[in-house]
């Protein structure tokens, strides 16, 4: 099964680390991600840029709208995303509370994954 | 990172809100940074076995509102506290529906005024930036002491003088208006592009300490974003700082010395940066309303999609430049506008565009600098080195000196080779 683990934290506690700071929780959770991807379970990552600069389609609505800023103003923002293939959920939340240890505070929310395309693989 | 490290980080991103609301409360900077202190120190011994509260600044809020009235009661203050329909009266260190209140508050325009109390008129910009990175940003004394290269007891006097004059201005506490708002948002976006050139700096003692207000400027024109994330000139100032900030590492080469922009080894340019900035450039266009950070931001946007100085877009920087002329007329953006057009339509037409500035630039060494290096492509060597040497003798720096001794030397080489 595939999950996605989709990363909250208050940007602004993670915009507010130093570049060391940055640094070294993204060494940590780099050599946790190799490892994934030597057992062949890691699927694509993103770190998304602040919400600051994020652009909103409202599609209910035609001629569509466009916002400026996040979709939802939240506490917590959608900072990042893992695709992991696990065998079961315990397995992805082992896996998930071990970045979480590297990269402390915030939530992950595990999601199941229902339709996949590897865009980056043809065929 | 450590537990400790993550509350500090926690403790510090709160900060601007929390003091916000405490000003708004108090009406007394001195009050609400006290009353916050002691609410900081109560959520270093509550949140590691209790736990972080879900909203750190409203608990922070709260709780400071409880220990600053007694503090404002000591003090046997003139004025009377504000009644507040959202006092809590009650108070635990427990979140309830009390919080929600608070934070239902509308904050923005709190952060808004406490940063505009920072840019009181009277004060000089040093003493605005001075007061925003200790009120604001909550850095210490010292920290900044550090950066403006004078000693704590100096910055010290500095601030406290600072704060006493800001007290003593009316400063409107009502829900500002539309206008007001806009007026409140362009003097506050000056103050933090001041920061961030005062944290632009060459290398030297303290230039470390002077990096760290660059992030704090940063830091702070993401914050406005956040509060008003529909304003082009604000992505404009964010997407600037960022892109600039981006070339810090290349700025400076390995003997410490400074790096020109031509010159630079771009594969140090920090990306993500580079990535925030111009994904803010783009949103900012789209909106049509240009101003002169957005104009700053997109030669600057240019600069950082260029793989060379020679691969650079110069026509659309000398167009850029155009229109921030058109927009602010100043000698410095001509002079700025003359090294793009020298680029893309040759030294000639560059130095026809510089000659109605030797009047009003002519104790500024970069126009001299500048003026040196379009006579030497054109081939007049003797009046590029007069002018090099007017630009030596107005050096602020042995580093700036250096510089145009280089170009100097460039030249008697050329003329030797010739």
């Amino acid at each position: 099964m595939q999950y996605a683990i989709l990363c909250y934290h208050d940007e602004k506690v993670v915009c507010a680390w130093s570049k060391a700071e940055d640094e070294a929780v993204m060494a940590k959770l780099t050599a946790i991600n190799e490892r994934l991807a030597r057992e062949g379970k890691l699927g694509p990552v993103a770190r998304l840029l602040p919400t600051t600069a994020a652009t909103t389609l409202r599609k209910d609505r035609d001629p569509p709208l466009v916002l400026d800023g996040p979709f939802a103003e939240t506490k917590e923002q959608l900072l990042g995303f893992y695709v992991i293939e696990a065998a079961s959920l315990d397995e992805i939340l082992a896996i998930a509370k071990e970045l979480g240890a590297a990269n402390p505070g915030g939530s992950y929310e595990i999601r199941p994954i229902g339709y996949f395309v590897d865009g980056s693989r043809p065929g | 990172m450590t537990d400790q490290a993550w509350m500090s980080a926690v403790l510090n991103a709160a900060r601007p809100r929390a003091i916000a609301a405490l000003v708004r409360y108090f009406r007394d900077l001195d009050v609400a940074e006290e009353a916050f202190q002691e609410a900081c120190l109560r959520a270093l011994k509550a949140w590691p076995t209790n736990g972080p509260p879900r909203d750190p600044a409203a608990w922070l809020v709260m709780v400071a509102r409880n220990s600053g009235i007694d503090h404002a009661r000591r003090a046997r203050r003139h004025s009377p506290l504000p009644d507040d329909d959202r006092a809590v009266s009650d108070l635990s260190d427990h979140e309830g529906p009390a919080v929600e209140r608070i934070d239902a508050a509308d904050y923005r325009d709190d952060i808004l005024r406490l940063m505009f109390i920072c840019c009181h008129p009277e004060l000089p910009a040093t003493q605005q930036i001075a007061l925003a990175l200790r009120i604001v940003s909550g850095l210490s004394v010292a920290q900044i002491a550090r950066a403006f290269l004078v000693s704590d007891a100096a910055m010290e006097q500095r601030i406290t003088r600072a704060k006493a004059r800001v007290a003593k201005a009316a400063v409107a506490f009502e829900t500002p208006g539309t206008v007001e708002r806009a007026e409140r948002l362009a003097t506050v976006a000056a103050m933090v592009y001041l920061l961030f050139n005062e944290g632009y700096t060459v290398p030297g003692p303290g230039s470390d300490d002077k990096s760290a207000l660059a992030d704090e400027a940063i830091r702070l024109a993401r914050l406005l974003l956040q509060l008003y994330p529909a304003e082009p000139e604000l992505m404009g100032l964010a997407a600037l700082l960022l892109l600039q900030h981006a070339r810090a590492p290349a700025r400076i080469d390995a003997n410490g010395e400074p790096v020109l922009l031509a010159e630079q080894d771009r594969s140090l340019w920090r990306r993500p940066l580079i990535a925030e900035g111009l994904a803010l450039v783009d949103k900012a266009m789209r909106h049509r309303r240009p101003g002169p950070y957005q104009l700053q931001a997109a030669i600057a946007a240019l600069h950082a999609h260029s793989v060379s100085a020679e691969e650079t877009d110069w026509d659309q920087i000398d167009l850029l430049y155009g229109a921030l002329e058109r927009m602010t007329p100043s000698p410095v953006v001509t002079l700025n506008r003359a090294v793009a057009v020298a680029k893309a339509r040759g030294p000639a037409a560059a130095l026809d565009m510089i000659e109605p500035l030797a009047v009003p630039l002519t104790g500024y060494f970069y126009f001299h600098g500048a003026r040196g290096s379009f006579l030497a492509e054109l081939g007049r060597t003797s009046e590029a080195r007069e002018a090099f040497g007017r630009a030596i003798s107005l050096a602020r720096s042995p580093t700036e000196a250096a510089h145009v001794r280089r170009e100097l030397d460039r030249l008697s080489q050329t003329a030797t080779a010739g």
